[in-house]
């Protein structure tokens, strides 16, 4: 008991210190610009409001990053310089060909069934009267950890030999079809799908309810002149919803295949990248932390930073374009 | 279209949405209502047998959470949760408020380039940080320290705080500010007494964005927090026990429970900040 007050005790204690310790900075960094001469104080003061976060953003992102780079042309060990040895070996050894064709598979399957499941829902719910309800179901996974989500699933895929009852969901449900119960995780038929299930069931909520705002925000008129012209509702929705929610269904599309890209806790839970499951970010944190080749773990994280550029590069554009405007 | 037409239409609209939401509830619920039952129950039968005696409340046993609470450790990871997300989600944001405010409402050379950068850095992968990092939270002690999570948090936290809270700074009205500085308040009392209270939905949901992200990050935790048991987050301590229990439902399905508890009570209390914050929050990296 006394162990549980301390530590109790601790967490307190240390999260007063951070949170106290943050604000005392800011106060403090004011007060001494307040200190300076009048007229330099303008020219000061927004060094020591950005001063921190820039600071920081340079420590924990900028730095490593080009350090990254830099690692991903030496070796193991980060002593000898070994030029595109490391990025041949991600682009041609078969561990890694297994990754990209997994990754492949998470984009396609996890974008297609995310958004089309999402658009899908958002219509439908937008008919009846209980939406809010239905719409909280649906998102209540976005509340949870990939690794709560993982071990929620792995109850779902839960294997028993068919002569017992099957304490897992979807085995007796093909049991009870009268199927033999399957190794979901480990039948390298389905394994990979049975993960990316577990994806699309995590991000359909996010989808939907991007996607339910834009469909909220079609004039009403416009499709009531269409009703009213005699369309029919199939006509009405590849016609004129689907036409003018085009530019949102590209952002959350961008927005999950990001996240597809980068899948790890998934896959690190339920199958730790065995039986041709493995996907590129866990094999980085294979070869960083069981193979410590830093050299192959930086050229790893570097394709996904290549992948993840052009990206980037529209999110810059775009805020340079909304710039202008304003 | 004839009456029969619009009820049968009607009912498969229904039939379609309901069975959507049980789809998307079963396995959560199946992992609740397991997180009850005694062992023996668990192994024996699936969870939907309780439902053969819907009333029987003898069935459900709070023992899982005992077990998993002390002798599997979780009591502990849990306060160490806490222990990392209040802080992680308060020095973030403190830092990123004003620094938001001196982009929207200071002049300073390179303040457009500067935020370019920012802008720039929200999608760049944590994975791309790591090994450096690591190396240098081994050379100066960090790695498995609360401190250390903190600041590494604060770091990947940081830029899609700034841009929020940019754009939301930005967006309040030029007068406001003049006529406070007229009537002789400091820069200091303009952002403290002005910009922040008017933009407490804005702090809220990424104050919510952020406190999620962080209890549910595994990542993060795995490599500054590495094997120490001392300091684990839920996330860590339950993908350890799903490595080492493996087939133990019905401590995994209760463990599992602990840890989503808090974020589910969020998403309840405070499901429209929640809901924001969440989609505010899709642009980050």
């Amino acid at each position: 008991m006394s162990e549980l007050v301390s530590q109790v005790l601790a967490t307190l204690a240390a999260i007063l210190l951070g949170v106290a310790g943050i604000a005392g900075l800011f106060l403090g960094l004011d007060f001494l610009v307040g200190l300076l001469p009048q007229r330099l104080q303008p020219r000061v003061r927004p060094w020591a409001y950005i001063g921190p976060a820039l600071l920081i953003l340079g420590f924990y992102l900028v730095y490593p990053t080009l350090q990254t780079l830099y690692l991903s042309f030496f070796d193991a060990k980060s002593e000898q310089f070994v030029g595109l040895q490391n990025y041949l070996w991600t682009l041609t050894s078969p561990e890694m060909r297994i990754a990209f064709r997994n990754n492949l598979l998470w984009i396609v399957l996890m974008t297609t069934f995310s958004v089309g499941l999402g658009l899908v829902i958002a219509v439908l719910v937008d008919r009846v009267r209980y939406e809010p309800l239905a719409k909280s179901v649906i998102f209540l996974p976005m509340a949870i950890s990939f690794v709560g989500a993982s071990v929620i699933w792995r109850f779902v895929y839960a294997y028993k030999p068919a002569n017992v009852p099957q304490i897992g969901l979807l085995n007796a449900v093909i049991v009870a079809l009268g199927e033999r119960p399957m190794g979901w995780l480990v039948d390298t038929a389905v394994n990979n799908f049975a993960l990316i299930a577990v994806g699309i069931w995590l991000q359909t909520g996010f989808c939907m309810v991007i996607l339910s705002a834009a469909l909220k925000a079609i004039p009403r008129e416009i499709l009531e002149a269409a009703r009213v012209d005699g369309a029919s509702e199939w006509r009405i929705f590849w016609q004129i919803t689907v036409p003018m929610i085009g530019s949102t269904v590209a952002v959350v599309a961008t927005t999950v295949i990001i996240n597809a890209l980068k899948a790890f806790d998934i896959v690190f839970v339920m199958t730790n990248g065995t039986r041709g499951t493995e996907v590129i970010a866990n094999r980085m944190y294979k070869e960083m932390f069981s193979f410590l080749n830093f050299g192959r773990a930086s050229a790893i994280a570097v394709i996904l930073l290549l992948a993840i550029v052009p990206v980037m590069a529209a999110n810059i554009r775009r805020f340079q374009a909304q710039e202008e405007i304003r | 279209m004839s009456i029969v037409r619009q009820v049968l239409a009607r009912f498969s609209l229904h039939l379609a949405i309901i069975g959507l939401c049980l789809l998307w509830l079963l396995p959560t619920v199946g992992l609740l209502v397991s997180s009850f039952r005694p062992k023996d129950a668990v192994f024996a039968t699936g969870w939907w047998a309780v439902f053969q005696f819907p009333l029987d409340f003898s069935q459900f046993r709070l023992d899982n959470y005992i077990q998993v609470l002390t002798a599997q450790g979780l009591g502990r990871a849990f306060l160490n949760s806490l222990t990392i997300v209040i802080p992680s989600t308060v020095i973030p944001i403190t830092i990123a408020a004003f620094a938001g405010y001196a982009f929207a409402w200071m002049n300073f050379p390179g303040r457009q380039v500067l935020f370019v950068i920012v802008v720039g850095l929200l999608v760049v992968p944590l994975q791309m940080t790591l090994i450096p990092l690591l190396r240098i939270y081994n050379q100066v002690g960090l790695s498995g320290t609360f401190l250390g999570i903190w600041l590494a948090h604060t770091g990947y936290g940081l830029p899609f705080a700034v841009y929020l809270l940019r754009n939301f700074f930005g967006s309040l009205p030029k007068d406001l500010f003049e006529a406070a500085y007229l009537d002789g308040a400091s820069p200091l009392t303009a952002f403290t007494r002005l910009a922040l209270p008017l933009s407490v939905p804005s702090l809220a949901s990424l104050a919510i964005f952020q406190f999620i992200w962080v209890w549910n990050d595994l990542l993060v935790a795995l490599i500054y927090l590495g094997g120490t048991e001392k300091v684990a987050p839920l996330t860590l301590r339950l993908s350890a026990m799903v490595q080492s229990l493996g087939q133990d439902w019905h401590l995994l399905t209760a463990a599992a429970f602990v840890s989503m508890a808090v974020p589910l009570l969020v998403f309840f209390a405070l499901q429209r900040y929640f809901v924001r914050g969440i989609l505010a929050g899709s642009v980050k990296g």
